[in-house]
């Protein structure tokens, strides 16, 4: 049985062209791009070019971005980075409970350090209001952190209208667009944020690699400490490899965005069509039209996550839910508890669908089909 | 009868060496096995750190060793429900509850069964050392020819149904043969020590960890004629035939518990090992399972276990009216414990088992005992 991958928020294929730059950035460029001779120079060429390129995908100048390990780095970066370099003016920061762990973890380090950290409310439909950031505000407050698209559901967040409320406030607002960049245009022009993370593997890029856009004259405080590189705020040689990898995923992704965006939209109709033709009972949580088409969370009633993803992945499904806790059982979504409430049965039996390069449309026809089988078994 | 290659076996995967080796026989012997580990207990301390997470970490490199598919199922509300809160309410009525005979009555072979089932499963497998015999369309229950091993005593409690459906790969092994394999095949797991004690608890400290759960009462230690010799830290700290922690001194032989008065909340000591007190003719026992699936008409002769690891007695088991049954002893027994359960065999088949409810000596039942 052909196996088919539905989890590319987790991890997307690495496209063949980038694995060519890898390898062969791997095997003619090996010098450390701080030396002062020919191999750091080429080396040096390389890490400069692709901060060029990642820069212009979001009209960003190249001192803006800071080259990491990849999201949860640029999140830990931007929000404790941020907090520690801005905490004589303020230790209030806002943001919400539905953020990756990268962040949400990080926001709650920051809480046990003593700063004092206010969390939007988060509806039903999967979003924030506005009205309650300006309600939080405060003249003390000095980071505020919302992620663009959620990792579970998809759902996409008011980031415009958001940062326009901190625009001529001292607060910086961040945001995590790592399963928005290579969907959304991202222009940093337009966009009044002062912090974005985005990590390499989720466009077909190489795993262990990311950035944080920092726009100019934002006070941020090194994690890490070492060398000088990336203007003495990540310390660290480069991954020169990697990176050069990830300049690659981002150039194609630019010719590909629009088509892939509606490609994804229909992948997404199919699948939801293919289910509800076999009469399959759910509902998706968030809301389709305000969400992003790479991703789709649905509620399956009187299901388990656990029966459901192992019974998944034994007839070639591959998908995922919530997290999962360090001895491998499914903790219950901490982004659908926000939602819905912990006691609500959608916690814990919900699925994350996510679509990409590794698909085409048969397959979404052919994983429907086996879903609904497994779940009529199971009814 | 379907191929081997067409039969799907769960494995449940503690992370330990038995499990382990069950998982590497069955895919020799060309099974779809599928390796799962079961979390059932939170004992995550304040650095995050849970022994659950290193087991599954062996889970994982075992089957990979295997190239089997592993997944983890969370049991802990089940756990808590079925199995906890009666080892907890046991020990509040003042008896020593068997949380493993629970444990693989509720968990194992029956939520975790379901799941099994559930994910297409035609067996289910555990590293018990056990043996399953059909015989006529009926499965039997056998010991494992490990005899130091045997753990039916623990899997008294299995139905017909849950027999024609398990797998114990391990029953006809020795122990030592058992982690030779592991060595063999080069199992990451070979090396690992066995688990003792009560999966909840652990190594720690058991009477803390109760503590943590059901307030001490300390009370009066007396011996059955009421003479006071001390203090008791609370009832369920103590069993029956209980040496250590009295803290009695003086002359004469060693003071052992005896008995409990739960509702006066008083210990009784008696000195010696052989003291009188401890010794019964017969108990009643409750909550029986009848492995065959038929329960017994008439009064039979038979070999029982009054707790783990003890050799057989010679008994007859009369049936009561109301589902509860006599066991008479054939010669005395010493310390036979309410709460604990009372596993039945014929020869090496395990006939069933039950809770034992009252110890009975000239045909009175022991109040004394709790």
């Amino acid at each position: 049985m052909d196996s088919i991958y539905l989890d590319h928020a987790a991890a997307t294929p690495i496209h063949p062209e980038v694995i060519d730059v890898i390898t062969t950035v791997s095997k003619e460029t090996f010098g450390n791009p701080s030396s002062v001779h020919l191999y750091g120079r080429k080396s040096r060429k390389l890490l400069d070019e692709a901060r060029r390129t990642v820069a212009e995908s979001i009209n960003a100048d190249d001192k803006e971005i800071i080259f990491t390990s990849g999201g949860t780095e640029a999140d830990n970066l931007a929000i404790i980075g941020t907090a520690m370099a801005n905490q004589h003016k303020g230790r209030h920061i806002i943001t919400t409970r539905i953020e990756h762990h990268a962040s949400l973890h990080a926001a709650e380090y920051l809480e046990h350090q003593g700063f004092e950290v206010d969390y939007l409310p988060v509806y039903e439909n999967g979003r924030v209001k506005l009205e309650d950031l300006k309600r939080l505000l405060r003249e003390d407050t000095i980071l505020v952190s919302v992620m663009m698209v959620n990792n579970e559901t998809g759902v996409i967040q008011p980031i415009q209208e958001l940062s326009e409320l901190t625009r001529d406030h001292q607060a910086c607002f961040h945001s995590d667009i790592v399963q928005a960049f290579g969907l959304y245009e991202i222009d940093t022009q337009k966009l009044p944020v002062d912090l974005l993370a985005v990590s390499s593997h989720k466009i077909s890029g190489p795993k262990g690699t990311g950035f944080l856009y920092m726009r100019e004259g934002t006070a941020l405080q090194a994690l890490q400490h070492g060398g000088e590189q990336e203007r003495k705020r990540r310390a660290g040689t480069e991954n020169v490899p990697s990176v050069a990898g990830f300049e690659k995923a981002v150039k194609i992704m630019g010719e590909v965005r629009e088509e892939k965006l509606k490609a994804y939209q229909r992948y997404r109709d199919t699948f939801l069509k293919t289910l509800q033709d076999e009469a399959v009972n759910f509902s998706i949580n968030g809301v389709k039209e305000m969400s992003a088409p790479s991703i789709i969370n649905l509620s399956f009633p009187g299901m388990n996550v656990e029966t459901l993803l192992t019974n998944f992945d034994l007839s070639g499904i591959a998908a995922s839910s919530g997290s999962a806790c360090t001895a491998g059982s499914v903790e219950p979504s901490h982004v659908l508890s926000e939602m819905y409430g912990t006691e609500d049965e959608r916690t814990t039996n919900s699925i994350r669908f996510s679509f990409g390069m590794a698909n085409h449309e048969e397959q979404m026809v052919e994983s429907g089909r086996r879903i609904s089988q497994i779940i009529r078994r199971l009814s | 009868m379907k191929e081997p290659k067409d039969t799907r076996v769960v494995v449940g995967m503690s992370g330990g060496v038995d499990s382990s080796v069950s998982a590497l026989m069955l895919k020799e012997q060309g099974y779809d096995v599928v390796g799962i580990f079961m979390k059932n207990w939170d004992d995550t301390d304040e650095n995050g750190v849970c022994t659950a997470t290193e087991d599954y970490e062996d889970v994982i490199r075992v089957c990979n060793q295997l190239d089997i598919p592993y997944y983890a199922v969370n049991f802990e509300k089940q756990y808590w429900d079925k199995v906890f809160t009666y080892f907890l309410d046991e020990y509040k009525a003042g008896r020593t509850p068997n949380p493993d005979v629970m444990c693989n009555k509720e968990i194992k072979f029956k939520a975790f069964m379901d799941h099994a089932l559930a994910l297409g499963a035609d067996y289910l497998a555990t590293g018990h050392y056990a043996q399953v015999r059909e015989v006529d369309g009926t499965f039997e229950m056998l010991r494992g020819v490990d005899n130091n091993k045997d753990q039916t005593y623990f899997l008294n409690q299995l139905s017909q149904d849950v027999l024609s459906k398990v797998m114990f790969p391990l029953g006809h092994l020795e122990k030592k043969e058992v982690r030779r394999l592991a060595e063999e095949a080069g199992l990451a797991t070979a090396k690992k020590k066995d688990s003792t004690g009560i999966c909840f608890i652990g190594e720690r400290n058991f009477k803390e960890f109760l503590s943590e759960y059901i307030p001490a009462q300390p009370g009066t230690m007396q011996t059955l004629d009421g003479e006071v010799k001390g203090e008791h830290d609370g009832l369920m700290y103590y069993t029956l035939g209980q040496r250590q922690g009295l803290g009695i001194g003086g002359a004469g032989e060693p003071w052992f518990v005896v008995g409990k008065n739960v509702e006066d909340n008083v210990l009784y000591v008696g000195q010696g090992y052989h003291h009188e007190a401890l010794y019964s003719e017969g108990l009643i026992a409750v909550e029986a399972n009848w492995t065959s699936g038929k329960a017994p008409e008439g009064s039979f002769e038979c070999t029982a276990k009054f707790r783990y690891r003890q050799d057989d007695s010679k008994v007859t088991v009369t049936p009561g009216a109301d589902g509860t049954y006599l066991v008479t002893f054939h010669e005395r027994e010493r310390a036979v414990t309410p709460g604990q359960a009372v596993v039945f065999y014929h020869r090496e088949v395990c006939l069933g088992g039950a809770t034992i409810d009252k110890v009975v000596k000239e045909n009175k039942s022991l109040d004394y005992v709790g």
